[in-house]
This record gives structure tokens, sequence and C-alpha cells, in this order.
């Protein structure tokens, strides 16, 4: 999936700032970049890397080591499928075939249209509604086959 | 807000906020955490104001959105005060009639009331519902008093009163006496007297730093986000009152990046402890320095070890080092760092204001106070419960959780996360407390209780547990990196029923390779949860090699579902629901499934009210 996205560089320099440049706070920098695009888009990291003093290098390796960083582009709704253990033991793993199926994409991938992106989360502190899923930020709970695919077909249909 | 930069001023504003006379007389307490929110906390709210201000009762009473009260299993849960009335699933269409029968006629709205499942009987307050009664909440009972999101509400509670006593009138060493008499041990997992830890910190030149672990990364757990979010104060006093007693004058908080809303409660909550000189320089005009910064995780479990947890906080991926010095020696910035779990902090400001002798009261020989327990899975009462060190895993599951749903039997219950094992109905009645789960091949961990009935394929969980933990390795060490590949590429092979005489054996010595050559925590505990199914599961990994079949019925082709013709009665339910068309019949005779077409989703066999459906 090819995009073009135009970064607003006054927004990163803000998230930069607001951590004083500082570079132990490099990861929730990368968090802030990455809530703003849903990804860090990798023209942002040799300007990252400049202002804070580092290594691109250290940038790609933070990146690729912390889960909530994501170098590719994701979708514009991130569905994450809760796969702690109560909501295992409740049958997520059907939730998460339910989902592969219907937007024939694997866990951290993402859909042709750049609608969809598929995640696994592990407890979303809702275990008594399990299983559970997370659209973005909100939580829908007590999940089977048919009521998953729903919910999907009515962000589909929002959308369009 | 107004600073306050000595002690008196601080009492006197305590003083004024207990014997207020205005304001409103009652409380409507609305559980906002994350179970609770999921059903629409936001509206009923809202249609709570509303009503209020139709019967006039507005000013008489506040709706407080408070963090979790453990329940979620009811949510969302509403309690009013005066009188403790408890309404569990409240609807918004019902609120009309609860506010109308409870606050003007001043009875309770029966109609809403909880029901006991086991003796049918209603029950009005919140005290008498005996998934509270047999608890001994004394950290988490304050969370339905306490609106996050106002100091106020802490400090009407007593909050803050422990800071003062160990400011003025106690000693960094008479802090760290106390806390070891009361034999406080880490509530993280590892169960390490917190004392002796303080004291090795307070022995090396600083500067020094506390660190509160919010990591919280046990995949089934979220007692330490319910403190959190619900009661970030008694977390932000027990760092104020350790960094006191280690002569610390910064702290971190290291905090799970998928836990919005406690970033945001914390974070507030240190803005106002700023504000009213709780935090920063000379608090209260004691002459100790002493602020919190908070730190966001990016989703690595191996960031919890810590080790880890320093290096992310120094911006570095989370590897973990090998641990010749400890990190109250040299961690954070090479410098001397103290590490306490969520809990394990919440529990100070307590020993301060009450003392250890009171404190040590509770528990067991070895392991004293309370324990927040995350019971879930399949058990009735979901939540989040806190007992006394020692209490039973019967006690807990059983008598607070309310047992099996849907009539099942119990098969295991699985403790400590991903580090811990899996434990049969035979050690039921073992009490739970950092040593004696220990015994069994577990550990009681940070706090998850993943109760598991038949249902539940051990193999498979051994294997969910091997899965998570092969994402999570930082892979730098060969047992564990190598290990856990091979475990999984055994179990795997076991699900699919292609495990062969030999395959237990072999898991066994990986197993304990991994426990004694793998550098960190992680490694060494890794292999807990495949040890212990095999210790009391053997059987069911031999179901799987030798006969291959799951009894459990979820690994997918080693079972297959049928319809029993004697218990079928056509009632056509699951030809309705299965989204194969795989099952067909006549109205009023038993069906048939093709098993062609059957992709053994589990929904008819879910749905199947006269238990037709079997698992062969
Ligand atoms: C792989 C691994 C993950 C851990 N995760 C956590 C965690 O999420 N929260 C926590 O408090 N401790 C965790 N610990 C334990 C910490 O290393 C450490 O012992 C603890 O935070 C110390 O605090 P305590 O003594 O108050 O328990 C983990 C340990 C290991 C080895
Ligand atoms: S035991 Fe595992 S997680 Fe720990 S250092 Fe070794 S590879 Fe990393
Ligand atoms: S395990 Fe899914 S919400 Fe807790």
């Amino acid at each position: 999936m090819e995009q073009t996205i135009d970064i607003d560089w006054q927004k990163i320099d803000d998230i930069i700032d607001r951590y004083n440049s500082n570079k132990e706070a490099l990861l929730m920098i990368l968090q802030d970049i990455n809530e703003l695009y849903n990804f860090v888009p990798p023209e942002c990291v040799p300007i990252v890397a400049d202002k804070l003093g580092v290594r691109q290098s250290h940038i790609y390796s933070m990146a690729t080591f912390y889960k909530t960083i994501s170098l590719e582009p994701r979708g514009k709704y991130i569905v994450n499928v809760c796969t702690g253990t109560a909501c295992h033991v409740r049958g997520a793993e059907r939730i998460i075939e339910a989902l592969e199926d219907r937007l024939n994409i694997k866990p951290h991938e993402t859909t042709e249209d750049g609608m969809f992106t598929l995640e696994t989360v592990r407890c979303l502190g809702c275990c008594a509604s399990g299983p559970v899923i997370m659209i973005n930020k909100d939580i829908h709970g007590g999940l089977d086959r048919s009521s998953v695919l729903n919910i999907i077909d009515d962000y589909k249909d929002n959308a369009s | 807000m107004v600073k306050f930069d000595n002690k008196e001023a601080l009492d006197r504003h305590i003083q004024e906020l207990q014997s207020k006379k205005e304001g409103p007389e009652g409380l409507i307490s609305l559980c906002a955490g994350p179970g609770c929110s999921i059903h629409g906390t936001d509206d009923i709210r809202g249609v709570i104001a509303d009503e209020l201000k139709k019967h006039g009762l507005s000013e008489k009473y506040e709706i407080r959105l408070t963090g979790c009260h453990g329940f979620c299993e009811q949510g969302p849960v509403m309690v009013i005060d005066p009188g403790g009335f408890f309404y569990p699933r409240v609807k918004s269409e019902n609120i009309p009639e609860i506010i109308e029968k409870t606050l003007v006629n001043n009875e309770p709205a029966e109609k809403y009331l909880y029901k006991d499942p086991a003796t049918k009987e209603l029950i009005v307050k919140e005290a008498d519902v005996p998934f509270y009664k047999r608890q001994t909440r004394s950290i988490f009972g304050n969370n339905r008093l306490i609106d996050p999101n106002n100091i106020d509400s802490y400090l009407a509670t007593g909050g803050y009163s422990a800071l003062k006593k160990a400011l003025f009138e106690m000693t960094p060493e008479e802090i760290i006496a106390e806390v070891k008499n009361a034999n406080l041990r880490g509530r993280g997992g590892g169960g390490f007297p917190a004392a002796i830890k303080w004291s090795t910190c307070r022995k090396h030149e600083g500067p020094r730093y506390v660190i509160c672990n919010a990591d919280e990364g046990d995949p089934g757990a979220y007692m330490d986000r319910g403190l959190l979010e619900g009661n970030p104060h008694c977390i932000i006093e027990g760092l104020i009152i350790g960094a006191f007693a280690i002569g610390a004058n910064e702290g971190y908080v290291y905090v799970r990046h998928e836990y919005p809303l406690a970033v945001a409660n914390l974070q507030r909550a240190l803005g106002h402890a700023r504000e009213i000189g709780l935090l920063g320089q000379n608090i209260l005009g004691s002459g100790f320095d002493f602020d919190i910064y908070i730190s966001k995780g990016g989703g690595a479990f191996v960031c919890g070890e810590s080790t880890a947890l320093m290096a992310s906080l120094e911006g570095n991926p989370g590897r973990p080092k090998a641990k010749y010095i400890h990190t109250s020696e040299k961690g954070f910035r090479d410098s001397p760092s103290n590490l306490n779990n969520v809990e394990t902090w919440a529990n100070v400001p307590l020993i301060i204001n009450k003392g250890a002798q009171w404190y040590a009261s509770m528990g067991t020989d070895h392991s004293k106070g309370t324990k927040i327990f995350s019971l879930v899975g399949k058990v009735v009462n979901t939540g989040l419960v806190e007992v006394p060190m020692g209490t039973t895993l019967r006690e807990i599951i059983f008598d607070i959780g309310g047992g099996i749903p849907k009539k099942k039997k119990f098969k295991a219950v699985q403790t400590g996360g991903p580090s811990g094992g899996c434990i049969p109905e035979e050690f039921l009645d073992t009490p739970v407390d950092f040593d004696e789960l220990t015994k069994l091949g577990s550990i009681m961990g940070s706090g998850g209780m993943i109760v598991m009935d038949e249902g539940t394929c051990m193999v498979d969980v051994a294997r969910y547990f091997i899965d998570f933990l092969i994402e999570e390795s930082c892979g730098q060490c060969n047992p564990c990196r190598e290990g856990l590949k091979q475990m999984m590429a055994i179990l795997n092979r076991i699900c699919e029923g292609e495990g062969k005489a030999g395959d237990i054996e072999l898991l066994e010595e990986i197993g304990t390779m991994m426990q004694k050559f793998s550098l960190c925590g992680l490694g060494t505990s890794a292999p807990n949860p495949v040890l212990t199914t095999i210790l009391y599961f053997r059987d069911e990994y031999e179901a799987h090699i030798r006969d291959k079949k799951c009894p459990a019925g979820v690994c997918k082709p080693l079972f297959h579902y049928e319809i029993d013709e004697e218990a079928c009665n056509g009632c056509t339910l699951c030809a309705k629901k299965c989204p194969q068309g795989a099952i067909s019949g006549e109205k009023k005779k038993p069906h048939r499934i093709d098993q062609e077409k059957c992709i053994k989703c589990g929904i008819c066999y879910d749905s199947c009210k006269f238990d037709a459906i079997m698992i062969r």
C-alpha cells in the first residue's frame, strides 16, 4: 500500500519540544508521532535523530523493539483483538479467525483499502465481558463470531 | 488550588473538608472502570443528573465517577450513600425508578437489586453482597469513595496523613524499620522484602531514584490498573514516603502505554499534588524535595523486568542485563534505584498509618497483609478481589468468585501469568501466599488468577503462554530464545495431532535447561506453564499424542462435533446459528452436522440448551 502523507512539521517540533529534546523520552516522542499518523513516517526519523542528538539506527532499533511503534502506514481503524488469558479461554481465537476471514488479512496486516488494521493486545481490563475487541478507542465486549462481524460491517457502512 | 507550605496549613484544609456542613449530603458512586464503562457509564451519569434535577435533588447528591469497584461481572455498578444501596448492571432506562424509590421514598428499588445466585435472596446493601463481604479491602475498598480526579476527595478519606506522619514524626530509619516489621514483600511477583531493598538503596551514594513498576505485563490481570485509575494518590503517597526514607529526590512511574486512562488520571493527580505542595521543593516545609515523572512503556512484557525497565526509562530498547550488581546499588542512570510494584507502593501509607503490628496481623507467617487478585476466566464473579494472604484458592474461586458458570466443572486455576503455572482441583485448599503456590510449581505472581473449566485444553493453555513469550522474549540469550521456539514447535505438533512418543520428556528437558541457564526472569520462569500442565495434566498431553484426541474440544484437528440424537429435540436453534449452514434436520427431529462444511467454530455447542452437541 503506497500512501503519501503531508507531515505537519510544526506538530513534530511541538512534540519534541514538549519533552525538551530529551533523549530519554525518545520512546514517548515516537509514540506521540505514532498517535498522530497511526505510524511513524520514515521521513521523521532523521529529524528526530538530529534534534535529540541520537543516531538514526538507534531510532530504528527502538521502533522495531517496541510494539506500540509502527514504521508502516496502518489503517483508519485499528482493530485490536484482546488475546489476554481471560479472553483466550473465552474464545478470542475464534474472534480472530472470524476477522481474518472477513477482512482477508492476518494479524498485524492492513486491508488493501487502508481501512482496517488487525492487531492483538493483551488484556484491556474488561475480562468480565470477554472476548473483547477495541476499535481505535472504542471497546466492544461479549462477542461471538456473528456479533463481531456485525460490528465490522457497521464500521464499513459508516465509512462509506 | 492553594499551595500549603507547612503541615498546619494542610491540617486546617483537611479539617475543613471533613467537617464541611454545606455541600451534598449524599453520594452516588458510579464505577467508571474499564469493565463498567464498556456498558455506557457516561450515558448513565447523564440520566442520573437529569433525574436528580427533576426531583430537585441536584444539590443534595453528588454523582461521583470512580475507578473500578471490583465487581466487574455486575457492571456497571452503582452505590448510593447514605445507606450503601447497591445496584448492579444498571441501565439508563432503570435510573428513574431507582432514583425515585431510593432517594425520594427512601426504600430500595427491589426490581434492580442484586440477587444472590446461591440463595436467590435479594441483597440491599453493598456490604452484604457475598462477593464483597468475604473480602478484606483495605487498599481497594477506597476506590468507590474516591474521585480520582479530585485530590480533596482523597484528603477527606485520610489521604496523605501517612505522609505527614512520615515527614514530621519519623526518621527515615524508623520508616524503613516499620516497613521491615510489617514484612512488606514486593507485590510485583518476586515477593522480595521491600525494606531490604530500601535500606540497600539508602546505603549507596546518590543521586538515588524511586521507581514504580506499573507495566502490568501479565496478560490476564488488571489489579494495578484498577489502583492507578481509581486511586492514584495512594501510589503517589507511597512513593513520596519511600523516597523520603531512601533519600531520593526523583521518582518515576513506568506505566503501560495501553492504559491511557491510568496515565491521564496519574498525570492529573501528580499535577494536583504539585499544586498543593505535596511534590516539589521543600514539601510542606519539611525541607525534603521530591518530584515524580511518568514514563510510558511500549508494549513490551520484558520491560517489567527491573533492568529492562531501567534501560527503557533511559530511552533504550528494554533488554535485561545480568544482575551482578543489584539495581538498588546501580540501576537507572547507573545510580542507586529502588523499584517496587504499584500495589507495593500502595501498601506503604497503610503501614505507616496503622502501624506494622496491625499490618502483620493479617496474613501468614511469611506473607503479611492483603493481596489483590484479578479473578477472571471461567468464573461466575469476574472482578478484582482483595483478601488477606493465606486465603485458600477455594475461598477465592468459590466463595467469593461464585464458582464456575453454566454448571461446568472446575479444572484448573492459572496463577502468576506467564511465569506461573496451572493448579488442579486437588490443591484448591492451598492457602495463597508467596511460598505455598511456589511449592506447587506455580507462583502467586502479581495476582492474575485465571479459572479454567472442562472446556479449557491444558496443552493449548501451555501453548498460549509459550506463544506469548516467544513474542515477548528479547532474544538476546540462547536458552530463552531457542528454548521457547523448540517448545512451541513441539506444542504445535501435539495440538495438530502430530505429537510423538518422547515429546513430553523433550519438553521437560528443554524446560529444565531454560530454568537453569536463561539470563533473566522471563526465560527462567517461561517453562512453568508447560511444566505444571505436564505435572498435573499429563493424561491430557497423552490423549493428544497417543489417542489423537483433544478431550476439551479446543484443538481443531483433534475433535469434531456430533449431535446426540437422544438429546436433540429438533429446536432448530443450532441450524439457524451455524454460519456455514452445516446443520440440517426437520423441526422436532434430531439434527445432523455435515462434517465437510463444519469449521468447528463452536457456536452450536455454545448455543444448544439441551446439551445435545457432543465433542468427539
Ligand atoms: C519478565 C518479567 C516481567 C515482569 N513484569 C512485571 C510487571 O509487569 N509489574 C511488576 O510490578 N513487576 C514485574 N516484574 C517483576 C520486577 O522485575 C520486579 O521484581 C518488581 O517490579 C519489583 O517490585 P516489587 O518488589 O514491589 O514486587 C517482572 C519480572 C520479569 C522477570
Ligand atoms: S531470558 Fe529471554 S527475555 Fe531474558 S534476557 Fe534472555 S532472551 Fe531476553
Ligand atoms: S483478557 Fe481480555 S480484557 Fe482481560
